[in-house]
Parts: C-alpha cells; sequence; structure tokens
C-alpha cells in the first residue's frame, strides 16, 4: 500500500514517518507538499508532527488553510484511513476533522519522554491488530497535548467509543501520575464518528525499531496496511 | 574621525591607525563600523589566534579543518560528520530565553551552511549556585530557549552537560554543539568568485537588533549591562527551517558559488569573508536588502545582526532555478549585489558608495595580538592542600547519597526531558545514560559525542584541566564503543587583557594540544568567548571539548545501564592522587582545593583502545567513567539506571590514614571506567586488558536491591537503590518544582 505523507512548512517528522512506512514497513511512501491538491494515489494519509508554520498563532491553526487540507477533507469524508501525529492531530482538530483542542501541557513544560497508552478500541483502521487494553509503549514531544472539550463532547465521545488510546500506568492503570500532561480523561488520541480519522499525540512512528526503544508503534500503521488490504 | 567615535567603537589608536594604512584615508562611520565588528575579539580572535596555532589539526580522516564555518571529519561510505561548538554566554545572560535560542540557530546554520543535514545537537551550561533564585530564573529561560528552537526547527538535543558554582553567577555559559552529516566531496564553502555572479540575500528581514552583538560578546558586563537588551537578537525557528530546507535544496544543483549565514557581524562579516576567501570583490546595494524597519542607514543594515539571514553566491544565468527553490519555500531570494574582480568590498545606499574596503586586509589584517601571560598569584595557595587536615566523614553511606543529589551530579532528566530528543529518529542512546549517539541512516554505522569541561580543575590546573577535559569526552565516546576522531573545542575565559587570565588561556589551550596530540584527535574548529567577567570577576576558565567517535556497527552501541544481575563487575584503570579539586571535597568541606588528578595519556590511549576493542568484540555489557563524584558514584549510576545492584570491594587509595576509604570511593583520578562482563567473557576480557597495559581488577557483582562498597574487605557504604534513586533524581528538579511528576 501507499502512505501519502503531507508536509506542512514547520513539518519536522515528516522523514521519520516515511521512514517507518516505506523502509521499517516495506511500504510505498511519498511526501505530498502542502500547496499540492492530489494525494498521489495514496491509501492512507499522514500529518506529521512538528511546527506548522511555526505554531506561532494556535498549533495547527494556518496549517489548516493549506490547499491540500481539502482534499484531505475529501478523502476522509470517502472512508480514507487518515492519522494525525501529534502536530498532525493539531492540525485536524483545528480543520474540524476532529473535535475538542490541544492546551499547553499541565506544567507548562515541553516534554519528551517514553509514555504508557492503552488502546480503548481496536474497530479503527489504526488500531485493528491491536488489542482493546494492550498497553503500549511510545513517545511523546510536545508542549501543548493536553486534551480539552466541553463535558457534553467528551460524553459523546465516550458514548461512541471515540477514545482510541489513554495514557496508563506500565501495567495498564488509569492514574493521575501516568497522565503526563493533564489530557482530560487522560485522552491521548481520539477518532472521528466514522472512525477513519484518527489523531493522537504520542509518536508511534518514533517507536517502530528496538534499536529506538520501542517497537509498539508498530501495530498503529501495521493495523492500517492490513486495513488497506482486507 | 574624533576620538570618542573611535573609542565606542571600541578601537584603539593603533588599530585606527591600521585602518588608515588600509584606506590611505579616513574612513566613513559604515566603514569604521565594518571594521569595528570585523576586528572585535569575538569576529577577529585577535587575542587568541597566536595561541590556537599549536592545536594539532591535521589527520588523515580530516575533510575540512579550522576557517570555514565549520569542521569535518570522514565517517566512512562517503560521508562526513560536520560539526562545531559555539558559545552564546552573554547574550544569554542579558535575555536568557532568546540568547539560548539565538545560541542555538546560529550553530545550526553554521552546519548547514557547510551543505550537511544537522541530525543532532548538544549543549554545555554553566550557571551560579542553585539557591540563588536569579540562576533559576537563567536556568528555566536558558532551557526553555534551547528547547523553543530545536524542537521547533527538528533537530533532536540529544545530550549535554551542566554544572553549577558560583563563579557563574554573573556570568553563565551557554555553548552549543552541532552536527550534520553530508556527502564528503560536497561540502559547501563560503566563498565568493566569478565576477559577474549574482549575491542573493534570503531569509529573514533586516531590523535594528543586535547592531553591535560582537563588539558586546568583546566587552566586560558592568551593572549597565541590562541595558544592553536591545543588542539581544530575537529567534524564529520556523524561518531557520524554511532556509535550512530551502538551501540544503539549492546546495544540491552546482548553480550554488558559495553560501554563508550572517552571524555575528552580519552582513558586513559574510560579505567581507566570503570576497576574502574567494580572492574576489563583492558589491551591494543595502537599500535591496529587505528591511522590517522604515529609515535604516547603510550603517546599520551592514552591523545588524538579525537573525535567521543566509547570503549566497549564484552562477551567472542559474538566476531562475535558484529563486524558484526559495519560491517554493516561501522565501524571497533578493539580489543585492554582485561579484567584482576588484577586491574590494564595495557597500552602496541607493546608488551612492558608502563604504569601500579592501576585502582581504579587512579579513586577513585584523590585528594580532600576543597579550602578556603572567601565572596568577592565587594559585599557590589553592594548589595546597593538607588532607590530614580534614576531617574524615564519618558515614561514607551519607556523604555518598548527598552527592548523588549534589545539582552537579544529579539526573539530567528534568532538562533534557523538554527537549525533543528523539525527532529524526537516529537517537540509539537516550540522553543521560552516557555518550549520546545517533545512528546514520543508510549506514550500519553510528555516531557518538560527548561534551565536557571541569571550570574548578581549570580554575586549580589550566594546563592539567585542559588535558583532562580532552581525556574526558574521548573516554565518554570510547565507553560506548566508537573511536573518537575529530573534536571541536570553545575556550571560555575572563578578561584576555588581564595577564593572569592570559596565562590561564595559553595554559589550557597547551593542555589541549598536548592531549589531542597523544590521543591522535584532531581539532577541526571552535570558538573563543573571551571577557567572561562581571565587575572584574573572572569565571572559572572553562574550556569546553566535543569530541566525535564513529562505530562502524550501530548494534553493538553500550551506555551505562549494568545490563543484568550476576555479571563480574570490572574497573579497567587504577585509582591515584588523592581528593584535590573533587566534587567531594567541594560539596561536603567547601573547599575548591588542591590538583586534579593528572591524566597520563599513554595510559588514557591504551584505555580508549581497549573499550572500542571490547565492545566490538562483545564483551561487555556497560561501559561508564570515573568522572566527578568518583567510582562511588559512577557505580551508583549503573545501578540506578538499571534497577539492578551491586556488591563491590575497592582497594584503599593513599597513605593509611582516615581518608583511606574516602579516596578511594570518592577520589576522582581520571583514567578509569567501570565494565560489566558479560557471562563467561570475564577472563578474556582480563587477558585482553593485560595485553593492552591496562590495570583491570574484578571488584565485584551486579544484583540485589542495594549498592554495597567496601574497602579491603570492609563495608564502608551501603545504601539501598530506592533511597539512591530519589536522592539522584530530586537533585536538580527540587529545586524547580513543588512536587516532582
Amino acid at each position: 500500500m501507499k502512505f501519502a505523507i503531507i508536509e506542512f512548512p514547520g513539518s519536522n517528522c515528516d522523514h521519520d514517518a516515511y521512514h517507518a512506512a516505506k523502509h521499517v514497513l516495506g511500504q510505498q511512501a511519498a511526501f505530498v507538499w502542502h500547496k499540492d491538491t492530489g494525494l498521489a494515489g495514496a491509501d492512507a494519509v499522514v500529518l506529521p508532527g512538528g511546527f506548522s508554520y511555526g505554531d506561532y498563532l494556535r498549533t495547527g491553526a494556518i496549517a489548516r488553510f493549506s490547499p491540500v487540507m481539502e482534499t484531505v477533507r475529501q478523502f476522509a469524508a470517502e472512508g480514507g484511513p487518515v492519522i494525525g501525529i501529534c502536530n498532525g492531530f493539531q492540525v485536524l482538530l483545528e480543520a474540524g476533522l476532529l473535535e475538542g483542542a490541544l492546551l499547553r501541557n499541565r506544567r507548562l513544560k515541553f516534554l519528551c519522554q517514553h509514555v504508557h497508552v492503552r488502546v480503548e478500541q481496536t474497530d479503527t483502521p489504526f488500531t485493528g491488530g491491536a488489542q482493546v487494553g494492550q498497553v503500549l509503549s511510545l513517545p511523546i514531544a510536545h508542549g501543548e497535548g493536553s486534551y480539552h472539550t466541553t463535558a457534553e463532547t467528551l460524553a459523546s465521545l465516550e458514548a461512541n467509543r471515540q477514545v482510541i488510546f489513554r495514557y496508563c500506568s506500565q501495567d495498564g492503570a488509569m492514574q493521575d501520575a501516568a497522565n503526563p500532561n493533564g489530557s482530560l480523561a487522560a485522552v491521548a488520541g481520539i477518532c472521528n464518528p466514522e472512525r477513519n480519522v484518527v489523531g493522537l499525540m504520542p509518536h508511534p512512528e518514533r517507536a517502530c525499531e528496538s534499536a529506538l526503544g520501542s517497537e509498539d508503534g508498530r501495530v498503529v500503521l501495521e493495523s492500517v496496511v492490513a486495513a488497506v488490504a482486507a | 574621525m574624533d576620538p570618542a567615535t573611535i573609542e565606542a567603537h571600541g578601537l584603539t589608536a593603533d588599530e585606527y591607525q591600521k585602518v588608515l594604512d588600509i584606506l590611505g584615508r579616513e574612513p566613513t562611520l559604515t566603514e569604521l563600523g565594518i571594521f569595528s565588528v570585523m576586528w572585535s575579539e569575538h569576529c577577529s580572535y585577535k587575542s587568541s589566534r597566536v595561541h590556537l596555532k599549536r592545536l594539532p589539526t591535521e589527520g588523515p580522516r580530516v575533510v575540512q579543518g579550522p576557517g570555514e564555518n565549520a569542521g569535518a571529519v570522514d565517517i566512512g561510505d562517503g560521508l562526513a560528520a560536520v560539526f562545531k561548538i559555539e558559545s552564546h554566554n552573554h547574550p544569554s545572560f542579558i535575555e536568557p530565553y532568546q540568547g539560548a535560542a539565538t545560541g542555538v540557530g546560529g550553530i545550526i546554520r553554521d552546519i548547514f551552511t557547510m551543505g550537511a543535514r544537522p541530525i543532532a545537537l548538544l549543549n554545555s551550561l554553566r550557571f551560579g549556585a542553585l539557591d540563588d533564585p536569579a540562576t533559576r530564573r537563567l536556568v528555566d529561560g536558558v532551557v526553555a530557549g534551547i528547547a523553543g528552537y530545536g524542537n521547533s526547527i527538528g533537530i533532536p538535543t540529544v545530550g549535554g552537560e551542566v554544572d553549577f558554582d558560583p563563579s557563574y553567577a554573573g556570568n553563565p555559559l551557554v555553548n552549543v554543539f552541532c552536527l550534520g552529516v553530508a556527502k564528503a566531496d560536497q561540502l559547501a564553502k563560503g566563498l565568493a568568485s566569478g565576477a559577474g555572479n549574482p549575491v542573493y540575500y534570503v531569509g529573514a528581514k533586516t531590523g535594528r537588533d543586535g547592531i553591535h552583538g560582537a563588539t558586546m560578546a568583546s566587552a566586560e558586563f558592568d551593572e549597565n549591562s541590562a541595558e544592553n537588551r536591545p543588542a539581544v537578537q530575537v529567534g524564529d525557528p520556523f524561518m531557520e527551517k524554511l532556509l535550512l530546507e530551502a538551501c540544503l535544496e539549492v546546495m544540491k544543483s552546482d548553480a550554488l558559488v558559495g553560501i554563508q549565514d550572517m552571524g555575528a557581524a552580519g552582513l558586513t562579516c559574510s560579505t567581507c569573508e566570503m570576497g576574502a576567501r574567494g580572492d574576489a570583490g563583492i558589491e551591494i546595494d543595502v537599500s535591496l536588502v529587505p528591511q522590517r524597519e522604515t529609515g535604516m542607514n547603510a550603517y546599520e543594515i551592514m552591523l545588524s545582526e538579525s537573525q535567521e539571514r543566509m547570503l549566497l553566491v549564484a552562477q551567472k544565468g542559474r538566476e531562475a532555478e535558484v529563486e524558484a527553490i526559495f519560491e517554493k519555500w516561501d522565501l524571497h531570494a533578493a539580489r543585492i549585489g554582485e561579484v567584482t574582480g576588484d577586491g574590494l568590498l564595495r557597500v552602496k545606499h541607493a546608488g551612492e558608495v558608502v563604504a569601500e574596503i579592501p576585502n582581504r586586509p579587512l579579513a586577513d589584517q585584523a590585528p594580532l595580538y600576543n597579550r602578556q601571560t603572567s601565572r596568577p598569584e592565587y594559585l599557590d595557595d589553592v594548589q595546597r592542600l593538607d588532607e590530614s587536615a580534614l576531617d574524615p566523614s564519618p558515614d561514607l553511606g551519607r556523604v555518598w547519597l548527598d552527592l548523588l543529589c549534589a545539582p552537579s551530579i544529579a539526573s539530567r532528566r528534568w532538562i533534557y526531558r523538554q527537549y525533543d530528543h528523539m525527532v529524526r529518529t537516529n537517537t540509539i542512546a537516550l540522553p543521560g545514560l552516557g555518550a549520546a549517539v545517533v545512528r546514520v541512516k543508510g549506514t550500519d554505522r553510528a555516531l557518538a559525542f560527548s561534551v565536557d569541561g571541569n571550570g574548578r580543575y581549570c580554575y586549580l590546573d589550566p594546563l592539567e584541566g585542559g588535558r583532562l577535559a580532552v581525556a574526558e569526552a574521548a573516554r565518554n565516546v570510547a565507553c560506548a564503543g566508537a573511536q573518537p576522531i575529530g573534536a571541536t573545542n570553545c575556550l571560555n575565559f575572563g578578561n584576555p587583557e588581564r595577564p593572569e587570565i592570559m596565562w590561564q588561556f595559553a595554559q589550557a589551550v597547551d593542555g589541549i594540544a598536548d592531549a589531542c596530540g597523544a590521543l591522535g584527535i584532531p581539532i577541526t574548529g571552535g570558538n573563543v568567548s573571551l571577557y567572561n567577567e562581571t565587575e572584574g570577576q573572572a569565571i572559572h576558565p572553562t574550556p569546553v571539548l566535543g569530541v566525535v567517535g564513529v562505530i562502524d556497527d550501530a548494534s553493538r552501541v553500550l551506555n551505562r545501564v549494568f545490563p543484568a544481575a550476576d555479571l563480574d563487575i570490572v574497573l579497567l584503570g587504577e585509582a591515584t592522587g588523592g581528593l584535590g579539586g573533587s566534587e567531594y571535597l567541594k560539596r561536603m568541606h567547601r573547599l575548591v582545593r588542591g590538583r586534579p588528578a593528572p591524566v597520563d595519556l599513554d595510559r588514557e590511549r591504551a584505555l580508549q583502545t581497549l573499550l572500542v576493542e571490547l565492545v566490538a568484540e562483545g564483551l561487555i555489557g556497560s561501559a561508564h567513567d570515573c568522572a566527578e563524584g568518583g567510582v562511588a558514584i559512577t557505580l551508583a549510576e549503573c545501578c540506578i539506571d538499571s534497577g539492578v545492584g551491586a556488591v563491590v570491594d575497592l582497594p584503599p587509595v593513599g597513605s593509611q590514614d582516615g581518608l583511606m576509604a574516602t579516596r578511594a570511593l570518592f577520589g576522582e583520578a581520571p583514567t578509569r571506567v567501570v565494565v560489566s562482563a558479560l557471562p563467561g567473557t570475564r577472563d578474556q576480557l582480563l587477558s585482553k586488558a593485560r595485553a593492552a597495559g591496562v590495570p583491570a581488577a574484578v571488584i565485584g557483582r551486579t544484583g540485589g536491591a542495594r549498592v554495597t562498597i567496601g574497602v579491603a574487605d570492609e563495608i564502608v557504604a551501603d545504601v539501598g537503590l530506592d533511597d539512591a534513586e530519589q536522592a539522584w533524581s530530586l537533585g536538580l528538579t527540587r529545586h524547580f518544582e513543588r512536587a516532582a511528576s
């Protein structure tokens, strides 16, 4: 299958996603410049991490106006799998493809460390190969990753099982100490009601090789490979 | 020109006479400004050049030595590692966030200007004591600034070092190291050639920020220094990210002739140096320079140190190709002039010539001072240490915990977790576990680096301190299994016009030259930061060495963590000397005294060669050198990171007095490394060590939940891993967070 990796000015995890898709998973991958309006015939879209447009305004607030985003919106509307990682998640929220917002981390510091996240739902293209309750060790690297939304939206996300990943302890328990950024309901990742658009703050593409300390992120990318093949 | 104006530009009477000789007439104000920044200490190295010549700069792997924007060494597979370290001390004191951020931005530009893709950042920081709120504010701002720039641009900050001492209270040190990888035969050069070739300006617009930054960095601080705040620039990592990508794309095309960033002294330095290197003239019209303020005159435009700007020379006739690449990245390449054949730097303002200076003399005939040196009087006193007068500490276990909690030793996690140290997915050694290691994608190799320097050692003995800094940085790299192949240095000292400071400088350079020569590690570039004084009080002399090593098989890379229980622990090297200059003496007895234990460079070389072999042959499971806090701290760190305890027994050190055990635990003799032998490899390891002439002794075994140290079969310190970890992990954090998360 083929991954399209969208490059905004200021994206900086684009090469990491490309490397994971192409050299670790052995799939095809293509960079798509944000001014383009095609997706190079890709089967899945990755909005990578970084600091699009420097994130001087609000994270992702300018990137959502890039020409390519209309194409991504259409691709998603047709059921195509789309994943936003870190800044990509922020862009998806700003673009209205996912609900909620990401605030400054609760201690107001950028945090780069491995965390544990629990897979909450497996009926998305990005978690189909995982088990419910499976604990993944994934890195985070963000300053604005504290998920927030209204009580009503949270209730509807929960009711529709749209919370896909939650921060947890090593053994899968929900603990405040295991929530690195103060996210509401320990939300690390969510999906849209149609379940084909997923956004998450942790970086699965940084955890695909044992040399980097964890291979737990592979299941996210391998799931979509399997979903596209099915 | 009136004497007050000349003096305000930091030029001496002799220097001004030289200006008159070169021009054959009085300079214009713009010309005076140009000479002033080009001949500042910061740009001309006028006090240090005479000494820097003694550093070894050649070797079979050197692709680019000093003189370009950064040095480069061959790492195999047709690739070169391009690296340099630079200081941003003065700006960081005045405005910690922006000072540190623009320091990061500056060194990154030096690396990609060479045509290399930057893949790693490190930093070396010095601050005053942490109980001072002003220091905590500086630490917070500097760390946030480094994080803010590096994280945004997407270059991982993979390691570094930090120390705290009152001597840095009024003069913190912020040294930043960057490394990139390029094709060895395709390095870009900062030169202008080919009369008629267009000169382009790309990047951020020019403002009035940072005018005379280079001059500021060449003066001492006084109580009015805060008024210099407008001379500190503001960084824009997003702009630099665009520049980085666009410039690397332009460099792939042969339409580019030369390129240079505008760092200190901005447009002045880049035009003059590019012209001088290419033996060409450059003519520019500053009214064509993109400006973000109105009414700027030629003087201001030439001297502005606005960040994120590049100057490049393209092939005539290929303009459209170059311009198109910048347009793709939403950057506008402004054509501001052209290369000429007359060797002059000619600056016009709206067509009118405002400066006309011969390039070569401006760059090459900068003043050169062999300043007076004299051995400081304080040395005789501080080098005297009567250990018999020290009260032995009754409970070495408590001392051990106290040292683990010392800001100089404790876990640096509070700092490094603010840095994105994983972006680009090359980081195969996470921070805090030894040397930083990044793999080189597309090859089996990895690069290891370490930045080290001990200002206390250099204060007590600058010659030995210089040697020790090289030895330690190289040893750290060797502990990862990498062969040290090149180094860069950042020399942070006080006011060179004081003979005592100049003596420290000369001695430290001798020490570095000595060690680099003996260990076969060429210096390929670096930076000198002088005038690190506030109200006449100089910092500890602090040379910082950044050593780069290469390991052929990245899968073999080691860190310091004991990999399992029931492994033999082997100490390579021997304890010598006493407690002089030690962290123990400073923390427990409030003494900065004695002489640091000297390094035997032949032994050091044998040890490092052995380490590289042991890792390559897979005989050891971890390696960690002995540094501040001695072997006791080394062992604790190996255990804390792994959650595996250890029981060891050490030989006593020194004369038979109440300090035998203290010296064994906390003495800081160099050339020692604690390794763990993998099951069944002990005898082979010991015989290889014997053959290499490296003393080696099995000192204990891993296992349990405590770290227990005996000396001559008597237990002298025994702490639980939990207690050790708590002390170590809170040592720094407790100063910044009420409740650690």
